[in-house]
């Protein structure tokens, strides 16, 4: 397992930068997939699975389940379970095609190492309750991980399955928060680590594109609450032209654009 | 049918170490001795609906065979888009277990009814629905499909059927021969049924497995082509897949059930079902009118 820590050694920066460059020519190929999200949780997916993921030939009943909740970001996780050898990286080429095992959201049918089928809001965390309600019933050590926008946080069903969580202490069960401030125009979420401490869970605060940061929070033993960990990311984040750039959010580059952006991550 | 489902869970459980029950802050006085003979598989989720299907999706996938229990509209229509994603496409087996069958609250209003719930559910890919008509039916019901690989929605009402009748899951059954027409009775209508058709000539299918249908029976039967469908919940549910079983056919179809408005008045189900006609009388009248129109 490779470990990245604060700042990225020259090596390890290229292969987010390669997966920074899988997404923006997936996305302008298929005219298709929500590129600033993906970009935004990239190094928390990245800090996941090659730390605390099984490999592909490892997966068993009893091993870390991870849930990416809000699946609109699933480009993200598409290269990253191909960087980590899930399905074969010639996969990424047939993305949102008629045929294609990966879609706009994550198919739990069709991709292997996906946990949940998720795309409509609000689904994913109660999910990875239930889940992490199961190992616990079997008494197995493994955790469960959940990645959830903040935007997300605005579904009922969210908060709703923070008290649960927390009431039937969950210690296994991590969330990971993509504190990007995208939907504060709608719904503000205001100080998130007091409400969720106040909901009986362990919130810490981090930079969310920090790899040593990331991994030292998923990292965090507890016994009965759940932990929280709000990631603060920038929507967008690598390519300047996107990032906060709420034009962006469901939008494709063009050849031009991609030769630009491609360029810009040399 | 409430007592049944209690004795069943509690008969499962103790031989199927699968069986979670996950109570929506309902029946938890009848499901006491439960909660104390299994304290780790027994859940009193609280008021939460849409986490609770979504919550026992999770659970399902690590192995386990939730049993959900709550308030018919609160199951199926405040959560139907859990029902739907994080059940019937991920193909993930869970039961579904509801009270209130249309109007069997009928004093606390139209927020407690739920006559949408079977013609709701039709509509999701792979869901099974069975319509039990009897406290013993419900039982061997239960025993014959909790497990199967599905999403399985059953539900309850608090006026079965007097007599219980051999049921087997996804299939019907030809409780009384005729010529003259036929009458398809789903679960706990059954009663109300035959007594609207002493005297006539006419066959009785009765159904408890709304989906699957047993198509292969009710298409073997109906020779009168002339069909009368009476279904305790909103009516005509069941027509498209018949229309379709018959498709090249000349049949009649005639409809008794309950009609699609809001049934704004309280009192008592009986009340309610002479107001929209779903008694002996009522269906009789349309019976009539099928054999002799």
């Amino acid at each position: 397992m490779q470990y990245f820590t604060g700042m990225l050694a020259e090596s390890q920066r290229s292969i987010i930068n390669r997966m920074r460059g899988q997404i923006l020519r997936m996305s302008a190929q298929a005219g298709e997939g929500h590129v600033p999200s993906s970009l935004s949780i990239l190094d928390l997916l990245y800090v996941t699975y090659s730390q605390f993921m099984p490999a592909p030939n490892e997966i068993t009943d009893s091993v870390n389940k991870f849930v990416l909740s809000k699946g609109h970001a699933s480009l993200g996780l598409y290269v990253v379970l191909a960087e980590m050898g899930y399905f074969p990286s010639g996969w990424l080429d047939t993305f949102a095609k008629f045929e294609s095992n990966l879609g706009g959201h994550p198919d739990s049918r069709k991709i292997p190492g996906v946990e949940a089928s998720t795309g409509s809001l609000g689904h994913g965390l109660p999910i990875a309750v239930g889940i992490a309600l199961g190992k616990k019933i079997k008494e197995q050590d493994s955790k469960v991980f959940v990645l959830i926008g903040d935007g997300e946080m605005n579904e009922g069903a969210i908060w709703e399955s923070l008290l649960l969580a927390s009431h039937h202490e969950l210690g296994n069960l991590t969330m990971m928060v993509d504190a990007n401030n995208s939907t504060n125009r709608a719904l503000g979420l205001g100080n998130l680590v007091e409400k969720l401490n106040s909901f009986g869970w362990n919130a810490i605060e981090i930079d969310g594109h920090d790899h040593r940061e990331i991994a030292d929070a998923m990292s965090r033993v507890t016994t009965k609450s759940p932990t929280a960990i709000i990631a603060r990311t920038i929507k967008g984040y690598g390519i300047k032209e996107m990032e906060n750039n709420p034009a962006w959010h469901h939008a494709s580059p063009n050849s031009e654009q991609l030769a630009s952006f491609l360029e810009g991550l040399e | 049918m409430r007592k049944a489902f209690v004795e069943v869970v509690d008969q499962v459980m103790q031989n199927d170490e699968s069986l979670i029950l996950m109570l929506g802050d309902i029946g938890v006085h009848g499901f006491r001795k439960t909660f104390e003979n299994f304290p780790t598989r027994t859940y009193n989720i609280g008021i939460l609906e849409q986490a609770m299907v979504s919550v026992a999706s999770g659970l399902s996938k690590e192995g386990f065979i939730p049993v959900l229990h709550t308030i018919a509209p609160f199951m199926v229509e405040r959560a139907l888009e859990q029902i739907k994603v994080d059940f019937a496409y991920q193909k993930v087996r869970g039961n579904f277990v509801s009270v209130g069958a249309s109007f069997d609250y009928a004093a606390l209003g139209c927020t407690h009814h739920c006559p949408g719930d079977v013609g709701i559910l039709l509509n999701v890919p792979d869901i099974q629905i069975v319509l039990p008509g009897s406290a013993v039916e419900f039982k061997e019901l239960f025993l014959q499909a909790y497990a199967n690989p599905h999403l399985t929605y059953f539900r309850l009402s608090e006026n079965p059927n007097a007599n219980n009748f051999p049921v087997q899951f996804g299939k019907g059954k030809c409780v009384r021969e005729g010529t003259k027409a036929t009458i398809i009775a789903v679960g706990p209508i059954l009663d109300t049924v035959l007594e609207s058709c002493k005297g006539l000539d006419v066959e009785v299918i009765y159904i408890t497995t709304v989906r699957p249908l047993d198509k292969e029976l009710i298409g073997q039967r109906c020779k009168s082509e002339k069909i009368l469908l009476v279904e305790p919940y909103y009516s005509g549910a069941l027509l498209p897949e018949l229309i379709s079983l018959f498709s090249g056919r000349k049949m009649t179809f005639e409809l008794a059930g309950v009609p699609h408005e809001f049934l704004s008045n309280y009192g008592f189900a009986q009340e309610h079902a002479e107001r929209i006609g779903l008694t002996r009388d009522g269906i009789r009248k349309k019976l009539e009118n099928l054999i002799n129109g």
